[in-house]
């Protein structure tokens, strides 16, 4: 029933390292594209028109920027940014370079998803907060990221099975993962199980992503009836 | 007397062109209760925006014991919480059980102890009847209930003056009973307020003075008997008959 490759993937272990490397560098990329992304969204959301603290000429740029990025195919980023991961982590093969790219793609997305979340929070809440003498600091720390939090939990896990499937391209350009398994083994190879298998395993690694993000989304969010508290 | 609390002079509101309040003047004493009444659209909410700094003012000043009340005022934060609002829409924090709504303010901005502003808290709920809702989540309260709440919030901040915005527009009339008496237990207690209302048997019952706002101007201000009783402006009469039957259906 198997091809001989994929028996042989198998037995060395080579399927599950591919497992353990795509679900740690997904991990890894989406925990430091959140640590530039929700601020960046922070930032994005207080400085527009309508946020707590409007200021025009820094809510372009960083919305240029942005968009800049958001705009590059990733599989042109990648190659694009080559010597940007070298200067980073000092190589430009392998997974540390790789985990490089995926933030540099992720950042900008993950700051949109997260100033679309804020952007959900009832401008009312906002104005009562404010209205009790709240500084903006105050307002976003107490107001704006809990009142958005189930929101920003949905899009987290959809930044990060974005970032898984960023994560099988850069097997392209010397990543590894189950990206790389399915292109190297199964499709340069003919053997068309060993890729079906490497879908199979991508497809439930985002159903738990899935599961689990939804089901903590749902826990926290206060507004719902039925949601624990 | 001592000095009024609150000092609105010539104030100016526009939204782009179109100028919602018109060189509006007024005093309030300490201790006294103003009805602000209108038609709807005539500047009444926004007046109380205005009051709060939610909304920048294009002319005149609003003072507050004379520190200047203004959206670009270094001090803002400081002013407002001298100033509690209580919003037609209750404005509830949802992700945060009714005590935290309450005490979140208190602890935060005026770095009160935690002990101490929850047995505040608990205390004013007690007053208005929801001492056991203090750990339920707003969403689990009726309309009344998250307004009595909203009303304890803004209380809590012990703040000089109380601003209320139609707070029993969005209620069914029992819920409109139980806040109305929740607001009228406080002008009871000598607190400075102002309040825009449609329910002109509460204006009634509540006022000190009452002001008829029209297109952004105060057509007319007196005391609630006369306002009620023997309107001076065509526009009031006008105005008041709108909550009169006068006719009844024919039938055939």
């Amino acid at each position: 029933m198997f091809s001989e490759m994929f028996l042989k993937l198998w037995d060395n272990g080579l399927i599950l390292k591919g497992i353990w490397e795509t679900i740690y560098m997904t991990a890894l990329s989406s925990v430091i594209a959140y640590v530039i992304g929700l601020p960046l969204g922070v930032i994005l959301n207080i400085t527009d028109k309508d946020g707590i603290n409007p200021i025009y000429w820094l809510n372009r740029i960083l919305g240029l920027v942005v968009n800049f990025f958001r705009s590059i195919p990733f599989i042109i980023l990648m190659v694009a940014m080559l010597p940007v991961a070298k200067l980073i982590v000092g190589e430009s093969l392998g997974n540390r370079a790789m985990i490089v790219m995926l933030v540099i793609a992720a950042s900008p997305y993950v700051a949109r998803m997260v100033e679309s979340s804020l952007k959900e929070v009832n401008a009312g809440v906002i104005e009562a907060a404010q209205s009790m003498g709240t500084n903006n600091f105050q307002i976003v720390r107490k107001v704006l990221l809990p009142e958005a939090k189930p929101s920003l939990i949905t899009g987290a896990v959809i930044s990060m099975v974005t970032i898984l499937g960023y994560s099988a391209m850069a097997a392209t350009i010397g990543g590894t993962g189950l990206g790389q398994i399915a292109i190297s083994y199964g499709h340069q190879r003919f053997n068309p199980d060993v890729t079906w298998c490497c879908v199979f395993l991508t497809v439930i690694i985002v159903q738990i992503i899935q599961e689990a993000g939804m089901r903590i989304a749902h826990e926290t969010d206060k507004r719902v009836r039925g949601s624990k508290h | 007397m001592s000095d009024p609390v609150l000092e609105i002079k010539h104030l100016v509101k526009r939204f782009g062109d179109q100028t919602v309040l018109k060189d509006i003047t007024l005093t309030v004493e300490e201790g006294e209760v103003i009805v602000v009444v209108g038609p709807s659209g005539c500047g009444k909410s926004t007046l109380l925006r205005c009051i709060n700094a939610l909304e920048e003012i294009q002319g005149g000043e609003i003072r507050l014991k004379g520190a200047e009340v203004s959206k670009t005022s270094s001090n803002l934060a400081k002013i407002r919480q001298r100033i509690g609002m209580v919003f037609q829409s209750y404005e509830l924090f949802p992700h945060l059980s009714v005590l935290d709504n309450i005490i979140l303010a208190p602890t935060k901005v005026q770095k009160r102890s935690k002990e101490e502003a929850k047995e505040e808290a608990l205390a004013l709920l007690s007053r208005v009847g929801l001492r056991e809702k203090a750990d339920s989540f707003p969403r689990q309260l009726s309309g009344g209930q998250k307004q009595r709440v909203a009303i304890v919030r803004a209380l809590c901040m012990h703040p000089e003056i109380l601003l209320f915005d139609e707070v029993t527009a969005a209620l069914d009339p029992e819920m409109v009973r139980e806040v109305l008496d929740v607001i009228l237990g406080l002008a009871d207690q000598g607190k400075t307020m102002i309040i825009v209302t449609h329910e002109m048997q509460f204006a009634r019952a509540v006022a000190d003075r009452v002001i008829f706002l029209e297109e952004g101007v105060i057509k007319e201000e007196g005391s609630p008997d006369q306002f009620f009783e023997e309107p001076k402006t065509e526009r009031a009469k006008e105005f008041l008959k709108t909550f009169t039957f006068e006719r009844k259906r024919s039938r055939v």
